[in-house]
């Protein structure tokens, strides 16, 4: 019994859960930082495809008004689909992603920890950068709580869905193609309510209810996101 | 291969352990056991299945018969975490982090062994001098070197290690054999590959020759 | 009670799953034709028409079977994909992504007939309607599970990856509708309702019920057909699989 003694108290010290999770979310934003040059991408990406629709459809505020903010989640969307693609493939690369599931410590967590990295450094920027591209598009500014209210619902849910995904993907070849295929089906509600919300604000019909199902999948997405996504590392770890 | 020691729960035991892919054997079916303060050497040529060994052994892997044994007991991912620590082909460090801030964020998940503080662990692998410099800029030695510095700095008592040996000059890999000494002088246990082109130095450790299964 | 398991035990073995698929398959395969047979003509000949769609309605005899299909594939597959999941067994992943391509095809045929079912009754190829829009999204992810499980290179792991997507869209599937269905009335899209309130006559009733059947038998004999041949795939190196090809060698 008494060799079994040491292996107790070595377990034991193993940090908290929540410890471990602030950890891992250092290093996430540590690493966005070391490359924070990459956060510029899909912010720029955003603003070249929402200039492009006045080019495409012509400039008269009263179409670019109305069409303004399915363009933009649609634009947010797309802008968050590349970045999404490559959230474990370089922890699968160089090995992090073994180090991460062997950790004791609940692996769902730190895929959770991930995920937040993941939206607050390559996410929120495009949320910043949302009120500037509603200008562009003619938004009436009274719809722009609405438009980032609905934004700051909606990502996160991308976020978690597209993690899921990007975990199932991780270990195959030109993964990006196949990511949007897959996140479509899963992106087509949160499209729905999150632009619903907007067009109802607009024509100034009731647009809480939409908003608070955004929420609601949120809540629901946040449970279960991240055990899929473990259970999905776990899969592409076994290659 | 080798008769279970005296104790009657090594720390690991492994018994009939083999696994296939898309039903090609990759190995075994292995019978092994391995307890504190041993080392056991798994060599092979390339292709034989020793990473795969390892990888099925820290549970990264469904063995597809066998059984994993740890204090007698059967493994699951709950029991063997944190007592174990991984060393595989690739550093599982970021490569724009210094060793520093890796290391310090593996003891986040891992915890620290008692009295041993990050610098610590790098001054054992001689890397103090680059301790801030990203990763990225180091050459593939000192990448292993700093992946070797967990060893020292996290806890647990068995280490996989998956060719170790691998883009080591000559003071590395006495520094390996150095740390896996010290690791079995207080009780712990080390299993590790090596395509055998590296002569072990321990005398007392125990040698695996893997055979690929027909 | 216990010979059920013992015998869904001993079924899931691959050798015992090939024969008794093998059995079954020329069975499921005739009565789906005859009941198909049957069921066409009685809908397209001695079903009378429709006082509204004249002869256009007799469309329905396809798509409504076809559409029920599309949904009753997805849960078969996964039903298949949770037991594969938990329990790891290489037949429910077989079955699970055999499932696939079987519930796209009659997805598919969902979305094309109801589109020439369109033309006539609302003047246009494709409406956004609830329904439809619903069958398209359910497409994508059929797509998607199909997409999944070809990218990766390790049939049992490729078989695991989108039996886990195939979960997670079964959970999103419901909040699809109902969004869709939301989006529809937010955007006053059309509201032909194709079901309605409309009853249906009983010599409309038995061809319909007749071509389920027969649909139902159809997937069934398809997906059994293809999980023996995608067992002999995934279990090409196991002693059994290689007697089978060197016997139908001789043969």
């Amino acid at each position: 019994m008494a060799t079994i003694a040491p292996a107790r108290t070595e377990t034991a010290r193993a940090p908290g859960a929540s410890a471990a999770a602030r950890a891992f979310l250092r290093r996430e934003l540590l690493l966005a930082w070391r490359r924070r040059n990459d956060a510029l991408f899909p912010v720029l990406y955003a603003i070249i495809v929402a200039a492009l629709f006045p080019f495409a459809l012509g400039p008269e505020p009263q179409l670019l008004a109305r069409i303004s903010g399915g363009v933009l989640l649609v634009t947010v969307l797309l802008a968050m689909l590349p970045t999404l693609e490559s959230m474990f493939r370089g922890d699968l690369e160089d090995g992090s992603l073994e180090q991460m599931l062997l950790a004791p410590q609940p692996l769902a967590l730190l895929a959770l920890a991930r995920i937040v990295g993941y939206w607050l450094t390559t996410t929120l920027p495009l949320i910043v950068v949302a009120p500037l591209l509603a200008l562009l598009l003619h938004l009436p500014l009274d719809v722009l709580p609405v438009l980032l209210s609905a934004l700051l619902l909606a990502t996160p849910l991308l976020a978690l869905l597209g993690a899921v995904l990007a975990a199932l993907t991780a270990g195959t070849r030109r993964s990006a193609i196949l990511l949007a295929l897959m996140l479509l089906p899963l992106a087509v509600p949160v499209v729905i309510f999150a632009a619903g919300a907007v067009a109802a604000a607009q024509s100034g019909l009731p647009h809480s209810a939409p908003l608070l199902w955004l929420a609601a999948a949120l809540v629901l997405a946040l449970v279960l996101a991240p055990l899929a996504c473990a259970a999905a590392l776990r899969i592409a770890i076994e290659s | 291969m080798s008769e279970p020691s005296s104790n009657p729960a090594p720390l690991l035991r492994v018994h009939a352990l083999a696994f296939a892919r898309n039903d090609e054997a990759v190995f075994g079916p292995l019978d092994f056991a391995l307890d504190r303060g041993e080392t056991l050497l798994v060599e092979g040529d390339n292709g034989s299945g020793k990473t795969t060994l390892l990888r099925v052994l820290a549970g990264l892997l469904p063995p597809s018969t066998g059984e994993i044994r740890c204090d007698g007991q059967a493994i699951s991912r709950d029991a063997i975490a944190g007592r174990m620590v991984f060393l595989g082909h690739h550093p599982g460090m970021k490569s724009d982090l210094s060793p520093c801030e890796n290391l310090a964020f593996l003891s986040g998940l891992y915890g620290t062994r008692e009295g041993v503080s990050v610098d610590a662990a790098l001054a054992q692998v001689d890397l103090s001098i680059y301790a801030h410099t990203p990763l990225r800029l180091l050459s593939a030695g000192q990448k292993k070197r700093a992946a070797l510095a967990r060893l020292t700095l996290l806890p647990g008592e068995l280490w996989l290690l998956d060719e170790p040996y691998a883009n080591l000059d000559r003071h590395g890999i006495e520094l390996v054999n150095a740390l896996i000494s010290m690791h079995g002088a207080r009780g712990g246990a080390t299993l590790l590959t090596s395509h055998g082109a590296v002569r072990f130095a321990d005398p007392n450790a125990r040698h695996v020759r893997l055979e690929l299964a027909a | 009670m216990k010979i059920i398991p013992l015998w869904l035990h001993k079924l899931s073995s691959p050798p015992a799953f090939y024969r008794f698929a093998g059995r079954l398959r020329p069975w499921l395969f005739g009565s789906a034709l005859l009941l198909g047979a049957v069921g066409l003509y009685g809908g397209l000949v001695l079903a009378p028409p429709d006082y509204q769609q004249g002869d256009a309605y007799r469309i329905i005899f396809i798509h409504v079977p076809c559409a029920w299909m599309s949904l009753f594939g997805y849960g078969c597959m996964a039903v298949a994909a949770l037991i594969a999941l938990v329990w790891r067994i290489k037949l429910a992943e077989v079955i699970a992504m055999e499932c696939a391509p079987v519930g796209a095809a009659f997805t598919f045929i969902t979305l094309v007939t109801g589109s020439l079912w369109g033309k006539p009754m609302w003047g246009t190829w494709w409406t956004w309607d609830a329904r439809l829009t619903s069958e398209l999204v359910l497409l994508f992810l059929y797509f998607g599970v199909i997409g999944l499980f070809n990218a990766i290179e390790d049939r049992r792991r490729a078989a695991r990856a989108a039996s886990l997507l195939a979960l997670v869209g079964i959970v999103n599937l419901p909040i699809v509708h109902y969004s869709v269905v939301w989006w529809n009335t937010l955007h006053q899209g059309s509201t032909v309702n194709l079901f309605g309130k409309s009853h249906i006559s009983g010599a409309m009733l038995w061809p319909l019920l007749l071509m389920a059947l027969a649909t139902h038998l159809y997937f069934f004999a398809s997906v059994l057909n293809r999980a023996r041949v995608g067992l002999l795939a995934v279990e090409g190196g196991k002693d059994w699989a290689r007697n089978l090809i060197a016997e139908s060698a001789n043969a």
